[in-house]
């Protein structure tokens, strides 16, 4: 048994649960996050990425978009190497009534974002390979966001700022009483957690309300479930939006070396939010909206499809997917339920996860009665202290490949120079698809809470590009134990487990370039290798350390 | 920003064997390998052009590479359009200017011809054209001719009308400056086959102008070709040949692949010489043949191969009577064009064709027999045998009549 004293748990490591330990720990607040599975693992991971504008909301939902714009504005500036400022467009397409062109910008104009209507050749100019038969286009200032980087920056802020975090760990308990809550919790190897502290923080998004039931309070999510298909390379560059009210497959996103096609709406069950999986004919849908906007799209290489569950709130007696608020929800829960210690923060965006986060941490301030003022939006998060010049970094790393150096920066912002040292072993490649070295993947197992290959993919990139782990799974399944972090035997767990992440993904778009891939791919694990014959020792106490 | 239609790179499953099959990958670690270079880093540029690797600069473009791809991706074109695309080029290069103006070259050396070739034998000028314009001074260069074959051809352009079947001779550079009597060969193997020779206005095909980048000059040269070309193809119906496998392999494809240049109207029209000789043999056109009683050992160029048609040079090969042939294992000479000329390359140029000089030592022929004529030099610079082009050696069995 372990047992820690702190002022502050936060439940939940994606970009709510990270940004407010983050917020807590700039204001001096002794906190500790727990997160059952990974960082960026759940929702915050499993969205399409998009920086947005705002104007997505400005026809129907003023206060969203609001909110939006401003915190893109922040974002800009303090995250910059989790943000590209693509731009994006909302065109209108022959069958889409016009109307909601006008009716947009005039929203935009409302909530103070900048729009401007463009003509449709100048959109073609911006985005060639866009529909020719576009009625109009307007520009906004869309771009993209990592939420893996995002979420991980956050949370690497905050450990710099001397807070503590355990991934891979499940709260199993919470004993909620004035005068100190105990927060229970089992790590993976079975591990007994316990944590004594002032507040409970509950951001664990849509599995807030088995939070919440832990504490024997009642609160009702109403998962939505969003899929989105992932497309080889770059088709476009910049955002592009269908001017219409908001449906399935009206958007295509670039982000890094791909582009995304999104989403969809489903509403699920509570009960099956562990079980997602994307429907045949949800892909359908994504493949023939995404046609309509850039032509071609579907002859192109999916690399795989999957979803993400939204995490909304009912507070009143609404239940469907699309028209449920997508705003932002606190809860003091003294006032709801006499629970004096627990907050839950849920809802919202990942737009607006620092805004929730600075929402929840000046409440967490008032009930503790200590703390300063917000500075989340003024400070930078790690690597983007200062504006990034890919030319003077490529410049600095002479003798590295240029198109290393450009992506451990994109990925990693001004914290490159911890990890391109002038030892050779630091840039030998072990992803190729997305150029990772194995400095940078050191980098990631030793500073970025990575506790396996499935974790390094979050943090690096590694098996996210159109090999999808085929020559980079059982490089980077070495390396942790080359560094010491596993015995040689846990590594091929490692391997076997990144394998069947990776296959989930791919399943639902088998067909074409991808089936190839995977077919040489099981050729290589399953005929060269025998992944298939390893028995793995079921005993979790053993696979640890060395 | 990609156009969607030209995306073979999405193809690629990783299986790096490309990899495996490059010839400079395999002797230096400078150049990352095909894979990498090409359909890998291309995501990377689409994404970002600033993300484009110096070490693009060290592909031959031999093409091997997209022989050995069974997703049928074109990796050397991919590099070939990154390199130049994206990676800086000086403001003015006086040695590539010049390397890559052949024709240029070709008329000021066959016009001071003994001097020319006695200047870029005297070693003096070889160290000061190392020093000054990083051409080593271990490499030998072609010695040019006195004259044009095409200024000898209208000694024999009287005799070609006497002919009912016809072909244009796409002589090229090579033949023009450096080697009248391949031409002549040429006719005379065209001649005993029933077939008469013409020659039409042609500019160097723009295979050393792709290589050193120039390449809206290569694309004027290509225009140039074209139109003069599918007058002769598409108005008369004539087969349109060339002694070179390089310029062959151009003007059929790296026209439309590379220079984006429409060339369909002679796309049909082109053949490498030994494919129409094989043609022709099997319409029953072959002439009678003397035995040479030659052992020789044969090199395929790698574009030849790629262009798919080292079967029919073997073919016609075997169909000498007397031909002692020894089939070399397929391997790049390193030379690929001006890319062995060059200081920065020129060890590597060496370390990829050591395998091959290695074999031919071993097989010991009297004369070793290439479809190339830059193979050719380099096995000739870096063995003691005596290269042969294959329309050579039929027109040595042949015999001496006229």
């Amino acid at each position: 048994m372990e047992r820690y004293e702190t002022q502050a748990v936060v439940i939940g490591g994606g970009a709510t649960g990270a940004g407010t330990l983050r917020d807590l720990s700039l204001r001096g607040i002794k906190s500790i996050l727990i997160e059952k599975d990974d960082i960026a693992s759940g929702t915050t991971g499993r969205n399409h990425g998009l920086l947005h504008s705002g104007a997505r909301y400005a026809v129907k939902d003023l206060e969203s978009a609001r909110e939006c714009i401003s915190e893109n504005r922040i974002l800009k500036k303090i995250a910059r190497h989790c943000i590209e400022d693509t731009g994006g467009l909302f065109v209108t397409l022959p069958e889409d009534d016009p109307v909601y062109h006008n009716e947009l910008l005039e929203g935009c104009k409302i909530s103070d974002i900048n729009a401007r209507e463009i003509s449709i050749k100048e959109a073609l100019r911006l985005e060639p390979n866009l529909n020719h038969n576009i009625l109009s286009a307007i520009w906004v200032p869309d771009g993209t966001i990592d939420p893996f980087r995002l979420a991980a920056s956050n949370i690497l802020d905050a450990k710099e700022h001397g807070a503590g975090i355990l991934t891979h760990t499940m709260v199993t308990g919470l004993e909620l009483k004035s005068g100190g809550n105990i927060v229970r919790a089992a790590d993976e190897k079975g591990n007994q957690i316990e944590i004594r502290c002032d507040l409970v923080i509950n951001a664990a998004g849509v599995w807030g309300q088995h939070v919440c039931s832990l504490g024997g309070i009642e609160l009702k999510m109403f998962p939505s479930k969003g899929s989105m298909l992932i497309i080889d390379y770059r088709i476009n560059n910049i955002v592009v939006n269908r001017c219409r009210k908001p449906s399935d497959g009206d958007i295509i996103v670039p982000g890094d070396t791909v582009s995304l096609i999104g989403t969809t709406s489903r509403e699920i069950d509570y009960s099956r939010i562990e079980e997602l999986r994307v429907d045949d004919d949800e892909i359908d849908v994504l493949l023939e909206d995404g046609e309509k906007l850039i032509p071609n799209v579907s002859k192109t290489r999916a690399l795989r499809a999957y979803c993400g569950v939204r995490p909304l709130v009912a507070i009143s007696g609404e239940t469907m997917g699309r028209n449920i608020s997508r705003g932002i929800v606190l809860i003091d829960h003294s006032e709801r339920d006499g629970a004096e210690g627990l907050i839950t923060i849920a809802g919202g965006k990942l737009m607006t996860y620092r805004l929730m986060a600075e929402m929840t941490a000046d409440l967490a301030c008032s009930k503790l009665g200590t703390g300063g003022r917000c500075r989340t939006a003024k400070t930078p998060l790690p690597g983007s202290e200062k504006k990034i010049s890919e030319r003077k970094n490529v410049r600095a790393f002479t003798g590295i490949s240029q198109s290393v150096v450009g992506s451990t920066l994109y990925r990693h912002g001004l914290r490159v120079q911890d990890i391109l040292k002038r030892d050779k072993k630091n840039y030998r490649l072990i992803c190729e698809c997305e150029m990772v070295t194995e400095g940078e993947a050191e980098y990631a197992i030793k500073k970025l809470d990575v506790k396996n290959i499935i974790d390094l993919r979050r943090r690096t990139r590694i098996g996210m590009g159109p090999c999808q782990g085929e020559l980079c799974a059982y490089r980077s399944a070495g390396l942790f134990a080359d560094f010491g972090i596993y015995r040689p035997e846990k590594s091929i767990e490692l391997l076997y487990n990144f394998l069947e992440e990776r296959w989930k993904g791919i399943k639902p778009v088998l067909w074409g370039d991808g089936l190839r891939e995977s077919e040489f791919t099981y050729w290589i694990y399953e005929g060269l290798l025998g992944i298939g014959e390893i028995k793995f020792d079921d005993d979790p106490g053993d696979g640890d350390g060395v | 920003m990609i156009k969607l239609e030209n995306i073979s790179f999405d193809h690629c499953i990783k299986c790096t064997v490309c990899t495996i099959y490059c010839p400079v990958a395999r002797v230096t670690h400078l150049f990352p390998g095909p894979k990498q270079s090409g359909p890998d880093a291309e995501r990377l540029r689409i994404k970002n052009p600033g993300l484009v690797d110096e070490s693009l600069k060290y592909c031959t473009n031999c093409k091997r590479c997209e022989i050995a791809c069974p997703s049928d991706v074109r990796i050397a074109d991919i590099i070939q359009d990154a390199k130049w695309k994206y990676v800086k080029k000086g403001f003015f290069r006086p040695r590539d200017f010049f390397m890559s103006r052949t024709d240029l070259a070709g008329s000021l050396g066959t016009i001071f011809s003994p001097l020319a070739n006695f200047l870029f034998s005297f070693f003096p000028v070889k160290i000061l054209m190392d020093l000054f314009l990083k051409i080593p001074y271990k490499r030998s260069y072609p010695a040019y001719e006195r004259g044009t074959f095409r200024r000898k051809f209208k000694k024999l352009a009287a005799r070609q009308k006497t002919f009912e079947k016809k072909a244009v001779y796409f002589h090229g550079c090579y033949v023009n400056y450096n080697n009248h009597s391949l031409g002549t060969d040429l006719v005379r193997v065209m001649n005993a086959m029933g077939v008469g020779v013409e020659l039409v206005r042609e500019k160097c095909c723009g295979v050393p102008l792709i290589a050193n980048g120039y390449l809206e000059k290569a694309k004027k040269n290509a225009l140039f070709n074209i139109s003069s070309l599918s007058g002769a193809a598409a108005g008369k119906g004539l087969k349109i040949i060339s002694t070179s496998s390089s310029c062959t392999y151009a003007l059929k494809h790296e026209y439309s692949h590379l220079l984006d240049m429409d060339n369909t109207g002679i796309y049909n029209s082109i053949e490498y010489v030994t494919k129409f000789i094989f043609d022709r043999f099997e319409e029953g056109a072959r002439p009678p043949l003397r035995p040479v009683s030659i052992r020789a050992a044969y090199h395929s160029p790698c574009h030849l191969e790629r262009l798919g048609g080292v079967m029919y040079t073997i073919d016609l090969l075997k169909k000498i009577p007397g031909l002692d042939l020894i089939i070399l294992h397929s391997e790049c000479c390193g030379i690929s064009g001006t890319y062995g000329f060059k200081r920065e390359y020129y060890q590597i140029s060496q370390d990829v064709g050591y395998q091959l000089f290695r074999r031919i030592e071993e097989a010991d022929p009297e004369i070793v027999i290439t479809d190339c004529e830059t193979c050719r030099m380099q096995i000739e610079m870096n063995t003691k045998y005596r290269v042969m082009h294959p329309v050579s050696v039929l027109a040595m069995a042949l015999g001496d009549e006229r």
